[in-house]
């Protein structure tokens, strides 16, 4: 063996290693690689301006408002006057320090916040003297801004993308701006637009020094798509001020379309208080208020069992069933015995003793001992409760109750209807129409919510029929083609069995328990119903005062609004509700309050059930709220 | 006697030349795109390294022909005086050196540097040629071996002591010409096998690799004894006893090297290389860095000056020890690999060259070349391909640098010289 070997071997063998190493690094572990994303390549964004929204008439809600944030890149300051530095930005020393230490913290050499969204004024003046100031720059933002204080449930708010999103989504990054409630966070996609970015060749010293590939992935920024939403903003203001000392929410709906007029809940917050420097001190308040909950939308959340109201649902199904007809009567006694020992009593007030009450008068007068009869006998069609409760379930469904509507807003609550298995696993298959009798007269297992009873009611309007209510009403001025809200959704009742109920509905207007909020020359109909509520206080079960409901819509013929409200702790629904419901409808119909009616509103608007509310709260309790 | 002719440029190696004109060409064209900035990119603009390094290629011509202008016997008979002039020039550094990242490795003459051990590395090659080509010379002997040893590692204690251990590594390649002319082959065994134990220590400790070694010997006795009966530990019980002494004390050694010699950041670049610690910033960024580089280029590289890594600047020393970084971002798989058999042919020429050598002197002399070229390009591809620790030693012919183009010129140029002359009697 030549001795020369030695060496050629190892020249071969270390030159198959390398090249067998370079093939792992770049063809194996090369397949990897990201041509865009990796340290040598920056991308700068460029943020397009978010959309406007609109209400329905076209009035201005929420706009774009420029903010300033004075940024600090830490390597690049050098040694500074502070105490004239702290004098223009109106912070003292330590915050100073802090807010540089935090910078530094982050990251030396890249710029972060250090004064977040400077007033106008404020900027002016510092715009002339920051040039001293070396590291230290201004960075324009966007903020929101809202020329109307309302809707603030509706409108949602935007807020910063935290990491963890930012990981999720490639599309956002850490400390961008995204909606984070209402249609700011429903409409995300439409209101941001899509930012345009712009690749940069950068160096080990983060320093860009130049385009990458000459800008071939560039691309442009995307404005936003303004929005139209169905509101009516007057309504809703309107609407807003009858609620203020009150707890509840209203829902407001146009039938022919769906489209929400109004969507209130009470209390609610001026949405400004969710922009600019104060917005986390003001957050904090809105969101850790768990007593009267501001930032709880009850228009959509607040399921509470629905009362008399439901009783048009009972109506309209003994109609549909042929368990009973208009001319279908019982007779009431003080109340409905369903069963043989004293207390198995339903109490009524309707006031009509022993005489035979037709299906108008009871819904006018809110028999219950009439529903209950009813009821018994949905249920108890084919000797089957289960299979009968089953077919009850299926015609309430087809209203959209006892389930999540589908509406376009983030919020929501699917509410409860009761169904065979839901009894066959409490009582074990021994029950029958009058173990559940309370779903007669809308207490007991159903649970709604008022964005729930207003499409029932809208659906009633329409005779059989209804449209999902939606918010939003056009994108760009162009109008919304979405078939889930533009094809309307046909109920299990025939239009034919609705007449009655609207007549007696209107009868409740006229001569019933809203005969007190008629208004001249609108045919209102609608049903006031009370839903008790109960607290419990050392195991002790008190009763509340009753939260107050009504639905109704309005022109009888031909309607164009169709309204749930609900109070809590509001007493009887004529009281509060119902001339609440009637001086919306006035104002939405005809545009303003008639002088005959000025005093109803004057006492609306002054009434505060604040007294109520907080003697509930001085006891520490839950709410059991609607359960008998 | 045949007379030697006058046009010594028909008798030299075109074949090396042409190899070392490729890799000093490539090599430019990769200092030029790691070193470009968008402000300079002028060719000719001397304030630029690769503007600089244009220097050094052009004078190395007039080096070249100087070195070819000499006879061979030249460098024969001064090899002693040149290699006595490095040792001078060696020590000349410790008072007058200047420092440079912590090494007193140069010396400075106003607008330029100059760093010796790298001209070092070919008159040691040329001492050692001289003293093993004597006709009465036998490396079997200890006395002799320890001769050349000396030569060897004079130099290469000095560079130490500068310090600059890389480059003092090199002179290990040495190993492979004493080899070629008759060093027995356990030197280089036994050196590998140290390593590996080395290695495994870092890796598994200390107490493991010492008992597993204490085993394994113990089985060896045994086996020898099972062998050879009773006479084996009659004639061979020191040598037995010497064995477990030197490994425990060898492991002993290790550890405290390991541990109390080598400094932290000796440490963490072993402990990184071996996978035991991660670390993509501190102290593993640069082999990160370097990896990273290499794989974007995929197959064909994205071309010339296109490497957004390396126009970054996130590769440190890119243009110096990391060059080869760029090749693999701006050429690819093949052009890397490209450079790489450039290499092996270069060696493989070499070393054929020398082996039709009729003297001693020039056939040791190019094994010294070759030896110490592939020592170069071990460690530093080694390195910047992420399979070796960091140790800071340029690539022959492509690393910017006057000092060590113009040290590999002399080393390859002499050769080129002397294989000119291979077929004239002395």
């Amino acid at each position: 063996m030549q001795r020369s070997f030695l060496l050629y071997f190892l020249i071969t063998i270390i030159g198959i290693i390398f090249i067998g190493r370079l093939f792992q690094l770049q063809i194996i572990r090369g397949s990897n690689y990201d041509p865009i994303h990796n340290s040598a390549v920056k991308i700068e964004y460029d943020y397009p301006e978010r959309g406007y929204v609109y209400d329905r008439n076209g009035k201005l809600l929420v706009a774009n408002e420029l903010s300033y944030d004075v940024m600090v890149q830490p390597n690049q300051v050098k040694p500074l006057d502070t105490l004239e530095f702290c004098n223009l930005l109106k912070i003292d020393k330590d915050s100073f320090l802090k807010r540089f230490q935090r910078a530094k913290n982050y990251a030396s050499y890249l710029p972060s916040p250090f004064l977040k969204q400077l007033a106008k004024e404020d900027f002016a003046f510092l715009q002339e003297k920051l040039h001293k100031y070396s590291g230290f720059f201004i960075q324009k933002r966007i903020i929101r801004q809202y020329p109307i204080n309302a809707a603030a449930n509706v409108l949602g708010y935007i807020g910063e993308v935290n990491e963890t999103l930012a990981k999720e989504n490639d599309y956002y990054q850490a400390g961008e701006l995204i909606g984070k409630d209402g249609i700011e966070r429903e409409y995300e996609n439409y209101l941001r637009g899509r930012k345009g970015k712009k690749y940069l060749q950068r160096n080990n010293l983060n320093k860009v020094t130049g385009s990458f590939s000459n800008g071939k992935y560039d691309t442009l920024p995307e404005n936003g798509k303004d929005l139209s939403l169905t509101l009516d903003i007057d309504l809703q203001v309107f609407a807003q001020k009858l609620m203020s000392g009150k707890r509840g929410g209203i829902v407001a709906i146009e039938p022919s379309s769906g489209e929400i007029l109004a969507l209130v809940t009470a209390p609610s917050y001026d949405p400004n208080m969710l922009v600019g420097r104060k917005r986390s001190k003001n957050s904090t308040i809105l969101f850790n208020d768990t007593i009267s909950k501001p930032s709880y939308d009850r228009g959509l959340l607040a399921a509470y069992a629905p009362g008399s109201p439901f009783k048009m649902m009972n109506a309209l199904i003994g109609l549909q069933e042929n368990v009973i007809n208009e001319q279908t009567s019982f007779k009431c006694y003080h109340g409905y015995k369903y069963g043989k020992r004293t207390n198995e009593f339903m109490g009524c007030h309707c006031g009509i003793i022993g005489r035979p009450i037709k299906l108008k008068t009871a819904i006018a007068k809110s028999c219950n001992s009439y529903f209950a009869n009813t009821y018994k006998r949905i249920v108890e069609k084919n000797n089957k409760p289960s299979e009968g409760l089953d077919n009850w379930h299926k015609h309430i469904s087809s209203f959209g109750l006892g389930n999540y509507l589908g509406y376009d807003l983030p919020a929501g609550s699917p509410g409860f209807i009761p169904k065979g298995a839901t009894y066959d696993d409490i009582y074990k298959y021994s029950w029958n129409g009058s173990t559940t009798i309370s779903n007669a007269i809308g207490q007991g297992e159903v649970l709604t919510t008022p964005i729930q009873l207003a499409n029932f009611t809208a659906a009633i309007a329409n005779k059989g029929y209804f449209y999902t209510p939606h918010i939003l009403k056009q994108v760009d001025k162009k109008p919304i083609d979405n078939p889930k809200f533009t094809i309307a959704k046909q109920t299990t009742i025939d239009e034919k069995h609705f007449s009655p109920v609207i007549e007696a509905m209107h009868e409740v207007f006229k001569t019933g328990t809203g005969k007190w909020s008629q208004v001249k020359g609108i045919e209102i109909c609608g049903k006031t119903g009370t839903a008790e509520n109960f607290a419990k206080i050392d195991g002790q079960k008190i009763q509340l005062p009753d939260h107050s409901i009504l639905v109704a819509f309005a022109p009888k013929e031909n309607p164009k609004i169709a309204l749930a409200i609900f109070v809590e702790n509001g007493g009887y629904g004529s009281t509060i509700a119902a001339p609440i419901t009637s001086l919306l409808i006035e104002k939405y119909l005809t545009g303003e309050i008639s002088k005959a009616n000025k005093y109803r509103e004057q006492s609306m608007l002054n009434l505060s059930l604040q007294d109520i509310y907080d003697k509930l709260n001085q006891k520490p309790k839950e709410i059991a709220s609607g359960t008998k | 006697m045949r007379q030697e002719r006058n046009n010594i440029f028909a008798q030299i190696d075109w074949i090396l030349v042409f190899l070392f004109i490729t890799l000093v060409g490539f090599g430019w064209m990769n200092i030029y795109a790691a070193s470009k900035t968008e402000e300079n990119n002028q060719i000719l603009d001397f304030s630029t390294k690769y503007g600089k390094q244009i220097i050094w290629i052009a004078l190395s011509v007039p080096l070249i022909i100087i070195i070819l202008f000499f006879n061979s016997k030249f460098y024969e008979r001064f090899s002693s005086i040149f290699y006595v002039i490095s040792l001078i020039a060696l020590v000349l550094l410790f008072p007058l050196g200047k420092e440079i990242n912590g090494a007193k490795s140069w010396f400075n003459f106003g607008a330029m540097s100059l760093q010796p051990s790298e001209f070092v590395k070919a008159f040691t090659a040329l001492a050692v040629a001289k003293l093993l080509s004597d006709r009465q010379y036998n490396l079997k002997l200890i006395k002799n071996q320890i001769k050349a040893f000396i030569i060897v590692f004079t130099p290469a204690l000095l560079i130490t002591l500068q310090p600059d251990a890389g480059s003092a590594l090199i002179y290990l390649s040495f190993f492979f010409v004493l080899n070629r002319e008759g060093l027995t082959l356990n030197y280089i065994i036994f050196g590998s096998l140290l390593i590996i134990l080395f290695i495994l220590t870092i890796f598994f400790g200390y107490i493991p690799i010492l008992l597993s070694l204490l085993i394994l010997i113990t089985i060896g006795v045994f086996y020898a004894i099972y062998k050879g009966g009773k006479r084996f530990i009659r004639f061979n019980w020191y040598k037995v006893l010497t064995i477990y002494l030197v490994s425990t004390l060898f492991m002993f050694v290790t550890n405290f090297t390991y541990n109390k010699v080598f400094k932290q950041h000796h440490r963490d670049r072993f402990e990184v290389l071996l996978g035991l610690k991660t670390d993509k910033k501190n102290i593993g960024y640069n082999s990160h860095q370097s990896e990273l580089t290499i794989s974007s280029g995929s197959w064909t590289g994205k071309g010339f000056l296109k490497g957004d890594i390396t126009k970054g600047d996130f590769v440190p020393e890119q243009h110096t020890d990391y060059i080869f970084s760029t090749v693999g971002e701006e050429w690819g798989f093949l052009g890397s690999s490209f450079v790489i058999i450039l290499f092996m042919l270069m060696l493989y020429r070499i070393i054929y060259l020398a082996e039709t050598h009729n003297n001693k002197f020039g056939r040791i002399y190019g094994y010294g070349v070759a030896s110490i070229l592939f020592f170069h390009i071990i460690v530093n591809i080694g390195m910047v391909i992420g399979l070796l620790p960091t140790v800071g030693i340029p690539l022959p012919f492509f690393s910017y640098g006057g000092s060590s183009l113009w040290g590999f010129t002399v080393l390859l140029f002499i050769f080129i010289r002397l294989d000119a002359h291979k077929n004239y009697d002395w």
